[in-house]
């Protein structure tokens, strides 16, 4: 019991204080980048790790380039036409269509989709 | 008959000189021989394309074909086809078989046109050479030692080794109009919204556009009249008119504006590519254009802003491949949060793992504003420098790809490297406008494409400045040699 409430504590730690400092930084560790697959639910080779925080180290020094620029009072850019999202009368218009659907499910039984039991 | 153009092939196919099942089976034929060497289809539809030929066939008979009845063509995999395996380039979907029509498959299926296969595309369409696919690199038909460039490279290459007329692509960095300038082909990108995402599998949402990879503009035109149009499926679909893309290919170009930015002939630009540039814009001079020299300031945060867009938005994006619904799951997981990580990290290959990475950390508590904000902000400042530039301008010109095609291996150990081939065509892509690439000539055999970027929705004024070109240039007719035959 206890060990689920350790988990379930560092789970939402994961969640909302996903990294030790809230600064952007140039270079990534093991730890972060341990953190980042977890949060992306990735599965990565141990041994890849050093080489993932090197390349993620690189791509995020390209991106702080952005900082040259000053964006103060500059409104983020959200769609290029600025549109609106669309309203629809509320009705129905696609058919069920779940045998279909589950038919390249990898796992399904009496129209449902099978995963490991997540409650006890 | 894989010379001929899609005009030339609608008028045979209508006169009733050659029929759309011996058309569909010489480009199944020339698939067969050339496919191995090139890589460029990942699935080959003989049997569906054979008896869509045979419905095109009657419907000559009939009198009710259309102008694109009958005429094969290649979608890239990333396009939902009802029946047919549509991977992305992944292992995660390569069990996948769409249950729907992406909006374009319908289009094209309603307009008469014959499916011979999905063509082989970088994994997600994550990749600027088609050598993260999971299903082998493409090669390029000008010299098979060198990548085609990508996403879009199977259907590049698929086109310009004549192994289908016509082909689509999607474009969300550059991933139609870099392919196209290595291979040697008309691509186009149109304005964001024009063409409809529906069924498309998507990267970067905000970014993404379909569009035709052809021989000619002519034949991308022809293509885009049938892609184009809104889409009540596709929520950032824009209801704007359509053109007749095919009526002003040949208005005379006398009293255009072409803005040559200046960032766009920077340190980074091959000399010799440079100036093959040069050259197709004195030609354009000579067709009674006036160049202008003009800025646009911000092009050096492209790259940078691109970098945490697109990641951003395709970490989200894949968040559905878990293994539950659809795509792979792996063996015996002991519970939920094994089943999600050990399929992901099973059925996502480097590339795509390293951007879902990139744009979870540029999502993640705390890291908002430095980052997916910041990149927003940095987007309209992008946008801007175009719309202050089209005030002065008609089109803007320069190079698609800072080099020709790459040797195979040379920047995959690189990824910032590799990102940087799409340093000039990027920044279109943030802003929503309509970019091109037409043959402009070779360097040392490899071809080199010239960009052209138009107005929000001037598409048809894109494809009528590449057609006078093209009525004055051969380029586009230049074809690899070793898959003439």
């Amino acid at each position: 019991m206890q060990g689920a409430v350790e988990q379930a504590q560092n789970h939402l730690n994961y969640l909302f204080f996903p990294l030790n400092s809230t600064e952007p930084v140039m270079s990534l560790d093991r730890t972060d980048v341990e953190k980042i697959a977890h949060l992306a639910r990735l599965g990565i080779n141990g041994q890849d790790i050093p080489e993932y925080a090197q390349t993620l180290s690189n791509i995020f020094a390209l991106v702080e380039q952005m900082n040259e620029v000053d964006t103060h009072n500059i409104i983020p850019m959200a769609h290029p036409l600025d549109a609106v999202q669309r309203l629809r009368e509320d009705c129905v218009t696609e058919t069920n269509q779940r045998e279909l659907f589950q038919s390249i499910a990898p796992k399904t039984e009496a129209g449902v989709y099978l995963v490991p039991q997540v409650i006890e | 008959m894989h010379t001929k153009s899609l005009s030339e092939l609608s008028t045979a196919l209508h006169n009733g000189d050659i029929t759309s099942v011996a058309l569909t089976q010489h480009y199944l034929d020339r698939i067969k021989q050339y496919n191995g060497e090139l890589n460029a289809y990942i699935t080959i539809c003989e049997e569906s394309a054979l008896a869509q030929a045979t419905d095109a066939d009657t419907q000559f008979k009939a009198g009710t074909a259309g102008p694109l009845t009958g005429i094969p063509l290649a979608h890239k995999d990333i396009f939902c086809t009802q029946g047919v395996r549509t991977s992305c380039g992944s292992k995660m979907l390569d069990n996948f078989i769409a249950p729907y029509n992406a909006t374009v498959v319908e289009k094209l299926n309603t307009a008469g046109m014959v499916l011979l296969g999905k063509t082989n595309m970088d994994e997600f369409a994550m990749g600027s050479s088609n050598e993260t696919s999971f299903y082998g690199a493409v090669s390029n038909p000008w010299d098979t030692d060198r990548v085609p460039g990508g996403s879009s490279g199977g259907s590049a290459a698929a086109v310009a080794a004549q192994l289908a007329p016509i082909a689509t692509g999607t474009d969300t960095g550059g991933s139609i109009r870099q392919p196209a300038a290595l291979c040697n082909l008309t691509g186009l990108k149109p304005t964001y919204g024009r063409i409809s995402r529906y069924g498309m599998i998507a990267f970067a949402s905000s970014l993404d556009q379909a569009g035709p990879m052809a021989r000619s503009a002519e034949d991308a035109a022809m293509l885009m009249q049938a892609m184009a149009g809104f889409d009540e499926r596709d929520s950032t679909s824009v209801d704007h008119p359509v053109p007749d893309y095919t009526t002003d290919l040949n208005t005379p170009l006398d009293g255009l504006t072409i803005g040559l930015p200046t960032e766009y002939f920077d340190a980074g630009l091959d000399p010799a590519v440079n100036d093959t540039i040069q050259a197709a814009i004195k030609q354009y001079e000579t067709l009674g254009a006036t160049i202008k020299e003009i800025s646009l300031p911000n092009t050096k945060l492209a790259v940078p802003t691109y970098y945490v867009v697109a990641p951003a938005e395709c970490s989200t994006n894949l968040s559905r491949m878990d293994g539950v619904r659809f795509g792979h799951r792996c063996e015996d997981p002991v519970d939920l949060e094994d089943l999600y990580t050990r399929s992901r990290g099973e059925g996502f290959g480097e590339e795509v793992k390293r951007r879902i990475m990139t744009g979870t950390y540029a999502l993640s508590a705390g890291y908002y504003d430095a980052y997916y904000l910041k990149a927003q902000q940095c987007r309209r400042l992008i946008r801007d420098d175009f719309v202050a530039a089209f005030k002065q301008v008609d089109v803007i010109m320069g190079p698609t790809s800072p080099t020709t095609a790459f040797k195979a291996g040379e920047k995959t150990d690189d990824p910032v490297a590799m990102y940087l081939a799409d340093i000039y065509t990027i920044s279109t892509n943030l802003a929503g406008l309509p970019g091109m690439s037409i043959p402009a000539g070779f360097v040392d055999g490899l071809p080199v494409g010239l960009q052209i970027i138009g107005n929000y929705f001037d598409e048809a004024r894109l494809l009528n400045v590449a057609h006078r070109y093209q009525q004055v240039t051969d380029w586009h007719q230049q074809a690899p040699d070793a898959f003439a035959g």
